[in-house]
């Protein structure tokens, strides 16, 4: 494996909890100044990754270096390269996010007054200023995450971990959180980012590595993965139940794939290669054949359905 | 990578890392300052609390007590309070405790460059201050409602410091709960075994009127120590009492907090270490 220029690298790691093995096999390398998702379903191993690399727990097997530390035997150093945000935003919810951040630095040894500079600055950066003074009690989710991450960037690590940075939030502080991320990538962070939601992974990483029952099944760059992870899907959703056969007849030349329709919701979902001349397309279509359309959309494969495919992927290797 | 300039700057000498230690820990002191600040009222009702024990007690229940070989219940019962206030002190490190490793506070620390000691140590130093506000709270309630000790001020003095090296040991107890049982389960429960703890004792009766094994136990109790022991010192009635661990009170108010402290400082250290397998 590949380790120089490579700002997170783990190479069979593996963790057992009685007789499961939460992580087994795990491989990984993060090139400096990258941001790769690990993307995967709940239990698969991500958190357990993300813990392991940032010295919460040891592994059972396996070696990592986190900008450029082991893991196992230089935690003290690997521990002042990197900033973590948990799965639930750690920060003090009594105290004011300004008071969260100077207690921060302090505990980074900055001293009393270049921590409160430190304070007013990361504040500012992550859209927090007006807000500083209150008690992160009173924080929406989305602030409560920025202020999270403003505390894990107060030395400017060189390398960051996200844990599911968006878990609970509403679109809204996901954005929030997102943009946040996305700035502070332009400034050359290492993201090791986990999360549940291809969006996300396809919105902020460069690369992707699928984790599924502990190890790592497929990886790539989002455009690499989009053909093995499944195409885009568009959805059609009918006024009445009795056009869909009609309806799927007429949409299956233009899709790919064949149709599939559900009764219950009236729905027919197909895969699409050229989204959006196909979803034109089929809505000229169904227009001109006169079928009540109520609502067409595309999306991103969901999760379930990526793993459908990758699990094809798998026995496929197996043999 | 720019971390590489601060760390050849040299590595940290021991005496470095024993003043970042006290620093970290006196941060994390200052955070439960902060909390004082910014929730008063809940401090207030905990501070009050047990003022309001000494009331009911004094008052409410006082004129049916009697104490063994006479003398006032409320001079009885102060020592008693007081070694209470340290036990349900208890509470209050557990939740601390709890919550800070249920949300991820405690993993954040730990994902950090700081001692990791000054997690309890500050936890340590916020509940003895605590305590002791507590207890000089306690003090000048029990100064109103006629209570006063009849030795010299190093009695006293040793008396008071009995109590706090009580609450001390107890400080370990309290971490190694809230470490153990992650979220809101181990308050209640830590409540649940307070009143028996507090109650089992020669804190507000003496243990002659009670069923003979079930003096026994209360004797035996570190609290019931802590409190003869704080009785003989404040000279206040009740102390003294048949059988060798009452007979050595002051000894044994240092002996169980010690004890105390063996068992469940290393425990707490595990705990945290454990954390991370």
């Amino acid at each position: 494996m590949e380790t120089t220029g490579c700002a997170i690298t783990a190479h069979d790691l593996g963790k057992r909890y009685g007789g499961n093995w939460a992580l087994r096999g795990f491989d990984l390398s993060v090139p400096t100044g990258s941001v790769c998702g690990l993307l995967g379903p709940n239990g698969a191993g991500k958190t357990t990754a993300v813990r392991i690399l940032t010295i919460l727990l040891r592994a059972d097997e396996g070696t990592a270096r986190v900008a450029g530390h082991d893991v196992a035997t230089r935690g003290d150093l690997v521990r002042g390269s990197i900033g973590l945000v948990g799965q639930n935003a750690a920060v003090d919810e009594v105290l004011s996010g300004r008071q969260n951040l100077e207690m921060f630095g302090r505990l980074h040894h900055l001293g009393a007054r270049r921590a409160a500079t430190r304070a007013d600055e990361l504040l500012e950066r992550f859209d927090l200023t007006e807000t500083g003074g209150k008690p992160v009690g009173a924080y929406s989710g989305g602030m409560r995450r920025r202020l999270d991450l403003a505390a894990s960037m107060i030395t400017s690590p060189p390398v960051l971990f996200l844990d599911e940075p968006t878990t609970g939030l509403d679109p809204r502080g996901r954005n929030e959180v997102w943009s946040a991320v996305r700035a502070l990538v332009a400034g050359g962070t290492t993201v090791l980012l986990t999360t549940q939601y291809l969006e996300e992974a396809d919105q902020l990483a460069d690369r992707i590595s699928v984790v599924d029952s502990g190890r790592v099944v497929a990886d790539g760059t989002p455009e690499e993965l989009r053909s093995r992870l499944g195409r885009d899907r568009l959805d059609v959703v009918l006024r009445d139940a009795a056009a869909l056969d009609r309806a799927a007849a007429l949409i299956a030349p233009l899709a790919d794939g064949p149709p599939e329709t559900e009764a219950d919701t009236r729905r027919i979902s197909v895969g699409v290669e050229d989204r959006v001349t196909t979803l034109v397309e089929v809505a000229r279509v169904l227009e001109e054949a006169r079928v009540a359309v109520e609502d067409i959309a595309l999306r991103r494969p969901t999760l379930d359905e990526v793993f459908l495919h990758l699990v094809g992927d798998r026995t496929e290797e197996v043999r | 990578m720019n971390d590489t300039t601060t760390r050849t700057a040299g590595k940290p000498t021991a005496a470095d890392r024993f003043l970042w230690a006290l620093a970290d820990g006196w941060t994390l002191t200052r955070r439960e300052l902060a909390h004082w600040r910014r929730r008063p009222g809940r401090l207030l009702v905990g501070l009050l609390f047990p003022v309001l024990m000494v009331l009911m007690f004094g008052f409410l229940f006082g004129g049916a007590m009697t104490v063994p070989g006479g003398g006032d219940y409320r001079e009885f019962l102060m020592p008693g309070m007081f070694a209470m206030a340290m036990v349900f002190g208890v509470g209050e490190t557990v939740t601390a405790v709890s919550d800070d490793a249920a949300r991820g506070v405690t993993d954040r620390f730990r994902a950090m460059p700081m001692a990791s000691s000054a997690v309890v140590v500050g936890r340590c130093a916020a509940d003895m201050l605590r305590s002791t506000i507590t207890l000089a709270l306690l003090v000048a309630c029990g100064l109103l409602v006629g209570w006063q000790w009849n030795g010299t001020l190093g009695e006293a003095a040793a008396g008071f410091g009995l109590l706090l090296l009580l609450r001390f040991s107890l400080v370990w107890v309290g971490v190694y709960v809230g470490l153990l049982a992650r979220g809101e389960g181990a308050v209640s429960a830590v409540h649940l075994l307070e009143f028996p703890l507090g109650f089992l004792s020669n804190a507000f009766v003496a243990t002659t009127t009670m069923p003979l094994w079930l003096g026994v136990a209360a004797d035996w109790n570190p609290l019931s120590s802590t409190v003869a022991a704080a009785r003989e010192l404040f000279g206040n009635p009740g102390w003294g009492g048949e059988g060798w661990i009452a007979q050595n009170a002051v000894l044994m108010a240092v002996v169980w907090p010690l004890v105390i402290t063996a068992i469940f400082f290393p425990l707490c250290v595990r705990r945290f270490r454990a954390l991370g397998s």
